[in-house]
């Protein structure tokens, strides 16, 4: 690749999701995290108990994602070669599974009530 | 070399990109485009022949770049095609219309296209005849229009043959890609023998008769056939890639494989009736039995290039490619004339990959010219192959004319070893990337 610039990046994500869906992603993906700073300031910190929640859906976050990159490029477990491919996929996995965790918190926060106790 | 992106401008959308305010990046202009020197005021008339890879990346630069110029794209094709996915189209992963689109979609609207072909080219009165008869005067002429696939050379041979008689032909196009997959499907459902090879030519993608070799191979061990079957890959000369590295790693990885290599085979004809196919070797003709055969043909310059006088005339004399020089792509002869993607005659780089390296040193070189300056960009020969070795893995080869290796991620993707992401390069990335080219965006 001759520059990997992030204009280079941007549009190379352009083309792989469609210009629309690539930025209704950015969009959504920076209201929940917007949504999430906002609970945060708004509870004075992190409510364990939505947290404990959360955190269970973790791994159902990250093994989705490694299951949908796998099925997505048609490849298997087994492809995994050096240790840069398993570099990727703990990406995907912590991607995946902070994604959900972050996501299952905000909603929580949203649709409950604010926490009784301050953690 | 000359970049046109700044440093601290982009590190300042990176952090605004990458913060806590990423909402805000939907309120902001989609993709402002990176910073580029004002457009250089001109009238030049500019005709690039070919709107395929090359031709439609250049005709998006040099709009960008150029102010009141008439740029004028001829091509006959109204399809255009995405080669690099020829390959997954033969190995049953991706629809025959994966690598189809229009190609008047990606040339920009500044530019005028004329859907013909060129019969003829004038270079001393600096004028271009289309197949309709319209004649083009220019300025600068682009020669852009990439190769021919001389099937005629193979005997026997017809494009309608492929998809039966365990015949297939991955280069010939999307439909032709499709139908090779069924053959192939067909072939490794049963086993029996699979002749794979490449031509004498200089050729496209040097690395695409190898990566089928693989993908059939891992086809044949998927659906337990393996055993009863034999993978014959027959080189023209001595060697299976011309850079030596890479040509040792193939090596060593066909003797894993037990892929059976014939060395000094050259494919001459087949016969799709008896399933046998003809090679010219050191020995004589050879005729080779066959369940399943790729069938390559020769590749050269297309006729127009060759009948004006543009090839070179002790190089490749039987293929025609344009006399170029191999650093700046300007003819050796015609100062006013360029030649980008396969159609250069030059050691290297006939992959989109490379086109992507080329295409800015042209337009640097056509624009200084135009701005009375001297242009700096060089082509380093760089080239391409995301080499397939199964699915789901393969080695991102990259490499110059001096046969170094030049790793985009280096000590992070290397380029010897079988890696599931440099597959993901070549499954997700390398379409969106070749796009982004297209629109003279990356
Ligand atoms: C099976 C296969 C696999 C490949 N795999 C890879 C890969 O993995 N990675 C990679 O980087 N590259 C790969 N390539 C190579 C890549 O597709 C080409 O190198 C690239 O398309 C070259 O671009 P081009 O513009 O020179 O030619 P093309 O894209 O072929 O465009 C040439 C254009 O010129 C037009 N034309 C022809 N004659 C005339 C004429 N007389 N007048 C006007 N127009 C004319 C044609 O209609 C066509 O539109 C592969 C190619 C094939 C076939």
């Amino acid at each position: 690749m001759k520059e990997l610039t992030l204009a280079t990046l941007i549009a190379v994500f352009e083309e792989i999701y469609g210009r629309g869906l690539f930025w209704s992603l950015v969009v959504i993906s920076g209201i929940i995290t917007v949504a999430f700073v906002a609970v945060l300031i708004r509870d004075r910190g992190i409510a364990s108990r939505w947290l404990v929640r959360a955190e269970i859906t973790a791994p159902l976050g990250a093994v989705a994602a490694v299951w949908f990159v796998l099925w997505f490029t048609n490849s298997h477990l087994a492809d995994i070669g050096g240790p840069i491919d398993w570099i990727v996929i703990a990406w995907i996995a912590l991607a995946g599974g902070g994604g959900l965790t972050l996501l299952s918190y905000t909603a929580q926060a949203i649709l409950g009530h604010a926490p009784r106790a301050k953690t | 070399m000359t970049e046109r992106t700044s440093a601290p401008r982009l590190s300042r959308r990176a952090l605004m990109g990458l913060g806590a305010g990423a909402a805000a990046l939907g309120a902001l202009p989609v993709a402002a485009p990176a910073q580029t020197p004002a457009p250089v005021k001109t009238a030049a008339r500019i005709v690039i022949l070919g709107g395929g890879a090359a031709g439609t990346a250049m005709a998006n630069r040099l709009v960008q770049r150029l102010d009141g110029a008439e740029i004028t794209v001829v091509d006959g094709r109204a399809q255009h095609w995405y080669q690099p996915g020829f390959t997954l189209i033969a190995a049953g992963l991706k629809p025959s219309g994966y690598s189809v689109s229009r190609t008047g979609e990606w040339l920009p609207s500044a530019a005028r296209w004329v859907n013909e072909g060129a019969a003829a080219i004038d270079p001393d009165a600096r004028r271009v005849t289309t197949t309709g008869g319209e004649v083009l005067e220019y300025d600068y002429l682009v020669l852009a229009c990439g190769m021919v696939l001389d099937w005629d050379a193979v005997e026997g041979f017809e494009k309608s043959q492929v998809g039966a008689n365990g015949i297939g032909a991955v280069y010939a196009g999307p439909e032709e890609a499709a139908a090779t997959w069924k053959a192939m499907d067909n072939f490794t459902d049963k086993g029996g023998i699979g002749l794979f090879g490449r031509p004498a030519t200089e050729m496209k993608c040097a690395g695409a008769p190898l990566k089928y070799t693989f993908i059939t191979d891992d086809y044949l061990r998927r659906k337990e056939h393996r055993d009863t079957s034999q993978v014959i890959y027959t080189a023209h000369n001595d060697t299976l890639f011309s850079v030596p590295i890479v040509n040792e790693k193939v090596k060593l990885l066909f003797r894993e494989r037990g892929v059976d290599t014939r060395w000094h085979h050259v494919l001459r004809g087949v016969d799709a009736g008896a399933r046998q196919a003809h090679y010219d070797t050191p020995e004589g003709r050879k005729v080779l039995d066959f369940d399943f055969i790729n069938v390559i043909p020769p590749m050269r310059a297309p006729q127009v290039i060759r009948d004006a006088g543009l090839s070179w005339a002790d190089r490749w004399v039987d293929q025609g490619w344009a006399e170029v020089d191999p650093e700046t792509l300007r003819h050796r002869r015609y100062a006013n004339i360029f030649a980008v993607g396969d159609v250069a005659g030059v050691p290297k780089g006939k992959t989109a990959a490379s086109v992507k390296w080329q295409v800015p040193v042209v337009e640097d070189h056509l624009v200084a010219d135009i701005n009375g300056r001297a242009g700096t960009a060089v082509y380093n020969g760089y080239t391409s192959c995301p080499m397939i070795t199964r699915i789901g893995r393969a080695m991102l080869v990259e490499f110059d004319y001096e046969n170094n290796l030049t790793p985009s991620f280096p000590g992070v993707i290397s380029p010897l070893e079988e890696l599931w992401i440099s597959w993901l390069m070549k499954e997700i990335a390398l379409k969106p990337t070749y796009n982004a080219m297209l629109r003279g965006l990356a």
